[in-house]
């Protein structure tokens, strides 16, 4: 029998070891009620940072295209590369902050909502837009009203410019009659599908259509900022899933973004998302269902949600049926090392991307590189495939005697890292290897570090 | 024995043939006895293109007036390049016009799955992987219809069917025991750190089963970097060494993989590729993914060598086409019916097949896409049919359940 706060550590936290209050659910909502000082502590880049670096790679780019002298194409190439770096650093800022928490649910709930509402960037102007995403739109949103949440995300310029919203234009607007533009339906249709009702729901392509030519008008300025152009606005109200949409300016548009959020479809659609990320990936209806009902009854509230999940038997299933991804993998592995964020945040970029954000991607998750919209895959069997396993193998393997001055006595390893989920067969066979490398590599290959 | 009528034998078991291996092991041992793979030489390749490929901008029919006044900047560029009287290729695909030529490369067009409506990706993909009618939720997908063709052949081995690369591939999963694997992956371990991950992953199956496969594809592609280790069966030479091209790297790797093992005991191989979805500047966005497509289908010709290329047929298919009119971003957005695309050695190809359903507003689905006259499961079955003599009551029972295969569009020469 695992203990609650080991199974709260592997199912809502990253991992081994954790305090011993890490079972109570009063105990992880009152940490993620706490201010969010790891925000402040490790800083990644946010809207502003990412408006302005923007700005330079346009610019960079101008002076290039210009005289196509070789000191301004080195000058281009020496942003870019200024931004690559950025971003890598920003997923070093994004394990550190888990690494330094004691119940990190937070950045769990990052990581959830992140994928949910998934981007890429789509130029290397936009190379730190997903990152700013995250900052803006998705942390300090984590356990407000979901309404607030789908707000921020769906007017951040990052899913503007992601589900091409920024250049949809309404054919009857001024614009669209001058320049023979119209809509792209791609935002309005990820919005209903993905991010609020989910594909299941009763909605059709009428809707699609409609919300789409309501969302016209809704764009990103040349500095980065979502603004509200009227003259790219289609005339005329819409209606959307039997509400009509009438009136000027961003207002329509705000009321269409919170009936959505409200429907009970949306409810459903989220809880059962959370429910299968957190728990299982065949979750239990009745986890589903009260997760579902507190949304509902609390009108929205994040917090009631995961409140709902932490309270309900079934997400405390002794069996661990999912398995980590490989951000989760990696980011649990360098805890149970004993890795700091300071440590993470210190690394050379080339040893932190030789040794973190490679792997990763080989282990199948390349870092803000999504397959598309709608995330990552959940399930066990998409993730521990041959190739990727062996990616994970090869990890476990050589990664961390690269990394720790001196390895972990492979034993005393896997207990800290195992726990009661480690029924004596890996530390068995850990002890047993020809190296101490292969004895820890043994026990993050092993399906008790893998399932969660 | 004739492959044929031992296939047909059966299929004459119905619907339920694949959801019960019928044939004891003493027939398949036969069947294998007579040197090769139960399902015989052919091979069978195909290709999920994810994101919904724009068919009318791939095979552009040009000569409908509707279709210039439907897409004012797409097509105004380079000249499409002549398929016919009727359609046009997309010239980013120039270089596939000498298999054109010789009848090796050739389209269905207005396909789509059962999929409707909701023009969702992810649902159409699912669609399109399970190969089942719009009847079943996605939720109750199983399997994948390939596999679904593989339990129909009881005996046949684990490397008789292949996915390749790092993405998940619905299309293969399911009761058959298929192989994965990405030609780029490494595994070396001591002989005890292998027994010793044997010993902890044996308690759970899906690490046992995905880690003892690792473990002997990393040993053999240390071992023959480029050549398939099969044991039975008569092997092709490799085909001569194949030029490397700057940026197809990664294409260049999976191929050849597929290649060697298609050589060998493998007879079928499946893997996706990703970047059809065109919203925006679709006259510059589908240049890198045709580029790829076309970079694929003709090395996978040089590297599976002549013979090996005569026996086979590919199968790219999408998940749904785009819509018939441009949107107002130069692009497409999602819609319903698309292109197929078929090469292959084995094919009888120079010819755009499929009914063409028009483009005026009252022929269009929903009046923005374009019309499905047929369903892309019929092709793939008629492939399978002719490629490995399955009788129809398998395929449109077991592989596609509720699928009308329609008339033989004799797609082998």
């Amino acid at each position: 029998m695992i203990p609650r706060a080991e199974l709260a550590a592997f199912r809502f936290g990253d991992g081994l070891p954790t305090p011993a209050e890490a079972g109570d659910p009063d105990a992880i909502m009152a940490a993620l009620a706490a201010p969010d000082r790891m925000a402040t502590l490790y800083p990644a880049p946010d809207l502003a940072t990412a408006s302005a670096f923007r700005a330079r790679v346009a610019e960079a780019g101008a002076a290039y295209r210009a005289d196509r002298s070789e000191a301004k194409k080195a000058d281009f190439a020496a942003v870019v590369r200024e931004g690559r770096i950025a971003a890598l650093r920003s997923a070093a800022a994004a394990m550190a902050r888990t690494l330094d928490t004691p119940l990190p649910f937070r950045e769990r709930l990052v990581r959830f909502w992140a994928d949910h509402f998934s981007v890429r960037s789509k130029s290397r102007q936009q190379m730190l837009f997903p990152s700013a995403l995250v900052e803006d739109a998705i942390r300090p949103h984590l356990d407000g009203r979901f309404a607030d949440l789908l707000r921020a995300v769906t007017l951040h310029p990052a899913m503007l410019e992601y589900l091409d919203q920024a250049s949809s234009v309404g054919p009857g607007s001024v614009v669209g009659q001058r320049r023979k533009r119209g809509i792209n339906e791609n935002l309005a249709r990820e919005l209903m599908e993905l991010h609020t009702l989910g594909v299941g729901a009763h909605y059709s392509q009428s809707d699609v259509t409609e919300l789409a030519e309501l969302l016209t008008g809704v764009t990103v300025s040349p500095d980065s900022a979502q603004v509200f152009r009227a003259n790219m606005a289609e005339p005329g109200a819409e209606t959307v899933l039997g509400q009509r949409y009438d009136g000027e300016g961003m207002a329509p548009i705000l009321r269409a973004l919170d009936d959505l959020a409200a429907r009970p479809e949306t409810a459903l659609h989220l809880a059962r998302k959370m429910a299968v990320h957190f728990v299982s990936d065949t979750p239990d209806q009745g986890l589903v269902d009260a997760m579902a009902a507190a949304f509902r009854a609390s009108e929205g509230d994040l917090s009631a949600v995961y409140r709902a999940m932490l309270d309900h038997p079934a997400a405390w299933a002794p069996t661990l049926q999912k398995v980590r991804r490989p951000v989760d993998f990696v980011t649990a592995a360098l805890r149970g090392m004993g890795v700091t964020g300071a440590a993470i945040t210190g690394m050379p970029d080339a040893a932190f991307r030789r040794m973190i954000l490679a792997p990763m991607a080989s282990m199948g998750q390349p870092y803000q590189a999504p397959p598309g919209p709608n995330g990552w895959p959940e399930a066990a069997e998409a993730w521990i495939t041959p190739q990727l396993l062996a990616a994970r193998v090869n990890w476990a393997m050589t990664v961390p005697s690269a990394l720790l001055d001196a390895l972990p006595e492979p034993g005393a390893l896997a207990a800290r890292v195992l726990g009661a989920a480690d029924d004596g067969s890996v530390a068995w066979a850990a002890v047993r290897a020809e190296t101490r490398a292969e004895g820890v590599g043994l026990i993050f290959a092993s399906p008790a570090f893998n399932r969660r | 024995m004739d492959r044929r009528i031992f296939l047909r034998g059966l299929a004459g078991l119905g619907c339920t043939a694949a959801a019960h291996p019928w044939l004891t092991t003493i027939t398949m041992a036969e069947a294998a006895a007579d040197g090769g793979s139960p399902l015989g030489e052919a091979r069978l390749v195909v290709i999920i293109l994810r994101g919904a490929m724009d068919g009318l901008d791939v095979v552009r029919p040009v000569a409908d007036p509707l279709f210039a006044q439907l897409r004012p900047t797409l097509g105004a560029g380079d000249p499409a390049l002549h398929l016919g009287d009727r359609f046009g290729l997309h010239p980013a695909l120039a270089g596939l016009l000498p298999l054109w030529s010789k009848g090796e490369l050739g389209f269905a067009h207005a396909v789509s799955t059962p999929y409707r409506d909701k023009r969702s990706h992810f649902d159409g993909q699912d669609i399109l992987e399970a190969g089942t009618g719009a009847d079943v939720p996605s939720s109750a997908h199983r399997d994948g219809w390939m596999n679904r063709m593989l339990q129909a052949v009881p005996g046949l081995r684990a490397e008789t069917a292949f996915a390749v690369g790092r993405d998940a591939l619905p299309l293969l999963a399911g009761a058959a025991r298929t192989m994965s694997w990405t030609p780029d992956a490494r595994l070396p371990l001591t002989a005890q750190s292998q027994l010793l991950l044997e010993r902890i992953w044996h308690e759970d199956p899906l690490f046992r089963d995905s880690g003892g496969e690792a473990i002997t594809l990393a040993a053999e592609a240390a071992d023959a970097p480029d050549v398939a280790t099969d044991g039975d069966g008569e092997m092709s030479m490799p085909a001569t060494p194949q030029p490397k091209i700057k940026g197809f790297a990664q294409i260049d790797g999976l191929v050849d993989f597929a290649a060697s093992r298609l050589r060998g005991a493998t007879r079928i191989v499946a893997f996706s590729q990703t970047g059809w979805d065109t919203h925006r500047n679709q006259a510059g966005a589908i240049g890198a993914p045709l580029g790829q497509l076309q970079r694929t289908v003709l090395r996978l010709k040089g590297s599976l060598g002549a013979d090996v290329w005569g026996k086979t047929i590919l199968l790219a298919m999408t998940e749904f086409g785009r819509t018939a009119a441009e949107n107002g971003t130069k692009g497409t957005d999602h819609g319903t019916a698309g292109v197929m695309l078929m090469a292959g050695g084995a094919l009888k190809g120079g010819r755009v097949m499929g009914r063409w359903p028009g483009l005026a507003e009252a022929d269009l689905y929903d009046r923005r896409d374009l019309m499905p006259t047929s369903d892309v499961r019929g092709w793939a079955a008629w492939a399978m049919r002719s490629l490995y003599g399955f009788d129809r009551g398998v395929l449109e029972r077991a592989v596609f359940p509720g699928l009308d295969m329609g008339e033989d569009p004799r797609l082998l020469l």
